[in-house]
């Protein structure tokens, strides 16, 4: 139709944008609960099912809706929370108790069938759960697992013997036995993981199935429920609980918002529309004393990083060579200048955050010796090229390359990083036994013992023993700590398999991490624990008007 | 028309099969382990890779995987991204927030456009014209990483003029800043079309017939020449709206809006191949078609042009 006029289309165009933010979601009358709750930013967790999550928003959501068997104190000691009391004559056969009153925020009450029924549902194969590996050590799980008979072939695999860990039994609604597959003494501290908590009957809408949307609404024992559904991308909500029977936090709700940028997480903090961020981006390390003050704090955590040693490789076979390029690294210097001080020398092979840590147990080869160093890799012939290989997707291309220069200055020999596009192609490679170089990676404990770092690291089939170290004595000695009969004795033994690590030097261990994080003015008592997580029960809102 | 009608709609059909068989294809081809990935830096037990690999056929072969997908599309079942959840419920939670961001950024991006066009085309070669000119290269030099959080920084935070962020109920004065810095990708060709399009419609022998004819000249330019100069423009902000509803992946990512372009780049981020390839589907349904209305309003506004 002639004549027709654009602006007519514009006219049209700028009715319907008005249109569409008129009829925007509630919005406003949410400000009455922000008052009362304080407001934590997380990254999208990938789930909430207490089985499946493995990652620290996820377990940071649910420590709000459940209450763990234990925690730990300031010891890093287990203590009993949701148990009454968790016992062991022989470290094999664990009695646990439950406490009584205890209630999900459906009015269901806690028992022991809560915990079994969850547990199992882990623990079975095909349910396909990432914390599966947790429930490894109880009695009956190679049953639960389905075998592929060939491989990456298109046959099916076949059903697993049994849906239920013949390790696990109700004793009566509050107690129940769990039998583990060889004794262990750190058993208990284990259980704190997130893992490890109970799901109520509303959670299954058959035996061995998971409900429908349970995920976006989880049903809890804990201190808090949810206040809607997980809102995907943008926040959950909690409110407090008046009949939670354990210690009541002090807020009254948390809105846990989701961001998927630190960057516009740390613009929010400023602004005052986020309470707390656990983790202040790098970019903006140098700027957060002056915008924060005294709300920018630091606390241990247990992240671990490190370099490892191929040792499949014919360069890196000889211990001489790992040791030399260990003392060719100026760690110092690295954490101060790089990482603005936001992490901490590593001279030991287990985080400060376990008990049984010995600062520099790793000797003197973890000291910056670059003359030393020089000669004694000349000696050992080491190779005259060296190669790190990281991870691009993430923030390591800063601080390999200087690792590098360092290197290049105190051994004289040629070192480049190479970025490998995707984490998982790194361990593929390395798993393939393919010349890789050197691999960064980094370690985060799923528990706070010793064990929870020299086992899968080290231990000759340890799950996360990407570059090939074996050493009997050293798998003997973890073996027998972990079956010693009481914690100290167990930390004797783990430290000696220490100790071992010092003289073959397997990785070069580089950095502990810390949580660097900041709140707004109107929160206090804020701290993070070492887990990366906010302790909830003592966070306070400032009342001041 | 009908026939033309016709004719796009089954071209429409085809382009959306080849695209989407392309994206999966290239998705598929660089997913080497996505069940690794989806863990992150922990070891997976062989049991878990067993049983997300059988859930998601990640080991049956290549065709046989795209045929499955096909058969959900066809039935309108996007399919289910690596963590469990329904594809088409992300859409819908995504999708209106991202219209409102894309709508907003085209009117104020238009609005700019067209004014300053307008004028610059009138007076050509003047003080206006040349500042313009550089004013929208440098922004259209400066990549979207950078403008981004540099207007996130100075208008947000150390002015204050605007929050730094917007969530998904975000109020329309949220949405200003996020839709004034994607508008500035769209701005400079949208001005320098208009600007174009009225110098040479003022050449025009109507516009000569009406400036003899004695009429006025704010009725030759706000009437006559206006009319016909906007035609070319209008079509290039069909398009251009259909590229910013898929594109705004930086800025809803700075600005933390969970709209379409938020979750590809965490699909992409987590290599979650089936959150890719189901977003990418839906937003090649969606270019079609702004492209298919483009063409036909092109029709209506022109009598010129005409469809066999």
């Amino acid at each position: 139709m002639p004549g027709k006029s654009p602006w007519k289309m514009a006219a049209g165009a700028a009715a319907v944008v008005l249109l569409a933010a008129g009829c925007s979601g509630s919005g406003s009358d949410d400000s009455a609960d922000y008052t009362n709750s304080v407001i934590i930013g997380i990254v999208e967790p990938q789930h909430l099912l207490t089985t499946n999550t493995t990652e620290t928003s996820g377990s940071e959501v649910l420590d709000s809706l459940f209450y763990p068997l234990v925690s730990f104190d300031d010891q890093k000691q287990p203590v009993e929370r949701a148990a009454e009391s968790i016992t062991s004559d022989d470290n094999k056969v664990w009695t646990i108790k439950l406490k009584d009153g205890f209630t999900f925020s459906n009015d269901e009450p806690v028992t022991a069938d809560n915990y079994i029924n969850a547990w199992n549902y882990g623990a079975y194969g095909p349910n396909g759960q990432g914390g599966s590996y947790f429930f490894e050590r109880i009695e009956g799980y190679a049953d639960l697992q389905s075998r592929d008979p060939d491989g990456e072939g298109p046959e099916q695999a076949s059903t697993p013997k049994s849906n239920v860990l013949s390790g696990l039994k109700k004793v009566d609604d509050l107690t129940f036995t769990v039998t583990l597959s060889v004794p262990f003494a750190g058993w208990k501290s284990v259980l704190a993981y997130n893992v490890f908590l109970p799901l109520p009957n509303a959670a299954f809408s058959a035996p061995g199935v998971i409900k429908d949307g349970f995920e976006d609404a989880p049903i809890g024992n804990g201190p808090f429920k949810m206040k809607g559904t997980w809102e995907h991308d943008s926040q959950i909500q909690v409110v407090r609980r008046d009949d939670f029977k354990g210690t009541k936090p002090k807020v009254a709700g948390v809105i846990w918002k989701i961001y998927q940028d630190q960057q516009s997480e740390y613009a929010d903090l400023i602004a005052g529309n986020v309470d707390v961020q656990t983790t202040i981006p790098v970019e903006s390390l140098s700027s957060v004393s002056g915008d924060l003050g005294e709300r920018f704090q630091k606390s241990p955590n247990s992240v671990f990083q490190f370099v490892g040693f191929p040792t499949f490789e014919k360069g890196f076979n000889n211990p001489d060579v790992r040791r030399a390029i260990s003392m060719a690294v100026n760690r110092q210097e690295m954490t101060s200048q790089i990482f603005l001080d936001s992490q901490t020398p590593a001279t030991s092979f287990v985080s400060p955050a376990v008990n049984g840590y010995r600062a520099d147990s790793c000797g003197e080869y973890c000291k910056y010796q670059p003359a030393k160093a020089k000669a004694l890799y000349q000696q050992a012939g080491g190779p005259t090229s060296l190669t790190i290989a990281y991870n691009a997707d993430g923030p390591h291309k800063a601080w390999v390359d200087a690792m590098c220069i360092q290197i290049k200055a105190s051994l004289g020999v040629n070192c480049t990083g190479v970025g490998e596009p995707k984490f998982s192609d790194l361990l593929t490679k390395a798993e393939n036994e393919e010349p890789v170089g050197m691999l960064r990676l980094g370690w985060v404990m799923d528990y706070p013992l010793m064990e929870s770092y020299l086992g899968p690291l080290y231990t000759t089939n340890g799950s996360a023993n990407y570059w090939g170290y074996s050493n009997p004595a050293f798998d003997d000695l973890v073996k027998e700590g972990d079956a010693a009969k009481t914690p100290p004795e167990s930390i004797k033994k783990w430290q000696q398999a220490e100790d071992i690590l010092a003289k073959d030097m397997p990785v070069i261990p580089l950095r502990f991490g810390q949580n660097v994080y900041g709140f707004s003015e109107r929160t206090s008592n804020v701290s993070v624990d070492l887990f990366q997580k906010v302790d909830l029960y003592k966070i306070e809102i400032a009342t001041t008007s | 028309m009908f026939r033309y009608l016709v004719r796009r709609l089954l071209q429409m059909v085809l382009t959306f099969f080849g695209a989407t068989f392309i994206v999966y294809a290239l998705t598929f081809a660089n997913a080497d382990d996505p069940i690794q990935a989806l863990a992150g830096e922990r070891p997976i037990t062989p049991s878990v890779r067993q049983a997300l690999t059988e859930r998601y056929h990640l080991d049956d072969p290549f065709l046989l995987q795209y045929w499955y997908y096909l058969k959900g599309l066809l039935t309108g079942d996007f399919g289910t991204s690596l963590t469990g959840r329904k594809i088409s419920a992300m859409m819908t939670q995504a999708w209106p927030v991202t219209i409102k961001l894309a709508l907003l950024a085209i009117v104020i991006a238009a609005g700019v456009a067209i004014v300053a066009g307008v004028i610059s085309g009138i007076r050509r070669g003047g003080l206006f014209d040349n500042v313009t000119l550089a004013l929208t290269l440098v922004v259209l030099a400066l990549p979207i990483v950078v403008l981004a959080p540099l207007a996130q920084l100075i208008f947000g935070i150390k002015l204050g003029w605007f929050p730094p962020t917007a969530g998904r109920d975000a109020s329309l004065y949220a949405l200003l800043l996020p839709a004034i810095v994607l508008g500035s990708l769209v701005v400079a060709t949208e001005l320098r079309v208009t600007r174009a399009s009225v110098a040479e419609n003022l050449r025009s022998d109507y516009v000569r017939t009406a400036r003899a004819k004695g009429l006025s000249r704010r009725r030759v330019i706000g009437v006559h020449v206006l009319r016909n100069s906007l035609i070319p423009v209008i079509t290039l902000i069909g398009v251009d709206i259909g590229g910013l509803m898929s594109g705004a992946i930086v800025t809803e990512g700075v600005f933390n809006i969970p709209g379409v372009g938020f979750n590809l780049l965490r699909g992409i981020r987590t290599e979650d191949g089936p959150l890719v390839v189901g977003f990418v589907s839906i937003l090649v349904i969606v270019f079609l078609v702004v492209n298919l209305l483009v063409d036909l309003l092109y029709a209506a506004l022109d009598p010129r042009i005409r469809y066999a």
